[in-house]
């Protein structure tokens, strides 16, 4: 089932791409589609940093996740690159858990 | 112009420096994909068949972060093409510009993600959009797949991922993408209703399903908004 799952969106992702260099521009031009384009990633991101810091099956939790989350907001605000957001998160967590 | 050479632009060599350090910053981090996706339960084959497939990196981290949290491998995939929408939006602003046609087209597709949109789509000409476009968009495949595969090693080797925190560098991850949206104030409200949405529905249905239910966020405040912003 995951082979199953890696291929299908792998291949739904490239088309995605290829629809976007293939579509006339005139579709694009309706706004709506371009806010709703926009705002899609934002929301799927944002709701993927709560479910992934904050669920533990069904339950709403906080624990030493949350920790790492916040080191990863200092580190983006002075501008950290990706992967010492990353790291930083993961480090603070695993501190936290001694 | 009158001092270059006949039929080289003077701007390409500063644009495939520029792109190349683009390009080696993000395939560094293919490092962190790799350690994540064998700490959300896939193998090596999986992971690095993912990074060559699909190649474009928030999808990846979606798929795997679902099923680390338990989804069925049918919702992570829905998330990971659902975020990969955001690239036939890069595709239409970028298809006048690079103006490829038939094959080439087939080519640069697979290749067009954040990063190869970035340093293509604020060129004036076609010349310089396809040198931004493809030296940023190879250099990061060839390394985005090369430490995917060091870090799916690295990560089967070390055991219980929660230990070093690999549990909380997804959650780093997201964030760090979603990061340079949060700066307009639409974003910021629809990231704050789609962080309640799916924290709101975590009790009551199956992994994966909270992200998707998010998604009717974006759909809702993009139907009622006004104005391009």
């Amino acid at each position: 089932m995951i082979w199953a799952a890696i291929l299908a969106a792998g291949v739904g992702c490239y088309l995605l791409k290829l629809a976007g260099l293939s579509v006339p521009a005139s579709v694009l031009e309706r706004p709506v589609v371009r806010r709703i384009a926009d705002l899609i990633p934002v929301a799927l991101l944002a709701a993927l940093v709560a479910v992934q810091v904050f669920a533990d099956g069904h339950r709403v939790v906080l624990d030493a996740r949350a920790a790492g989350l916040g080191a990863a907001v200092v580190l983006l605000l002075v501008r950290a690159p990706f992967l010492l957001v990353v790291v930083g998160a993961a480090a603070t967590a695993a501190l936290v858990r001694l | 112009m009158s001092t270059s050479v006949e039929g080289v632009d003077p701007q390409r060599a500063g644009i495939v420096r520029d792109s190349l350090g683009v390009g080696i910053a993000t395939g560094l981090y293919g490092v962190s994909f790799g350690a994540l996706s064998v700490a959300a339960g896939l193998s090596v084959a999986q992971t690095c068949v993912l990074s060559l497939l699909m190649f474009t990196s928030a999808s990846q981290f979606a798929l795997v972060g679902v099923l680390a949290g338990g989804g069925s491998p049918a919702s992570g995939a829905a998330a990971a093409v659902l975020l990969g929408t955001r690239n036939t939006l890069y595709g239409l602003r970028l298809a006048p510009l690079l103006a490829w046609r038939g094959v080439r087209r087939l080519g640069a597709a697979h290749l067009l993600i954040d990063e190869s949109s970035a340093m293509s789509v604020t060129r004036d000409t076609t010349e310089r959009a396809r040198t931004g476009f493809l030296v940023t968009g190879a250099s990061i495949f060839v390394l985005w797949n090369l430490f995917t595969l060091v870090g799916a090693v690295a990560g089967e080797a070390i055991g219980d991922p929660r230990t070093y925190g690999l549990d909380a560098a997804a959650g780093g991850a997201f964030l760090a993408l979603l990061w340079p949206r949060l700066s307009e104030p639409r974003n910021r409200l629809v990231a704050v209703l789609a962080v309640a949405v799916a924290l709101g529905v975590v009790p009551f249905v199956p992994a994966g399903v909270p992200v998707l239910a998010a998604g009717g966020v974006a759909l809702l405040v993009g139907a009622l908004a006004r104005g391009p912003r």
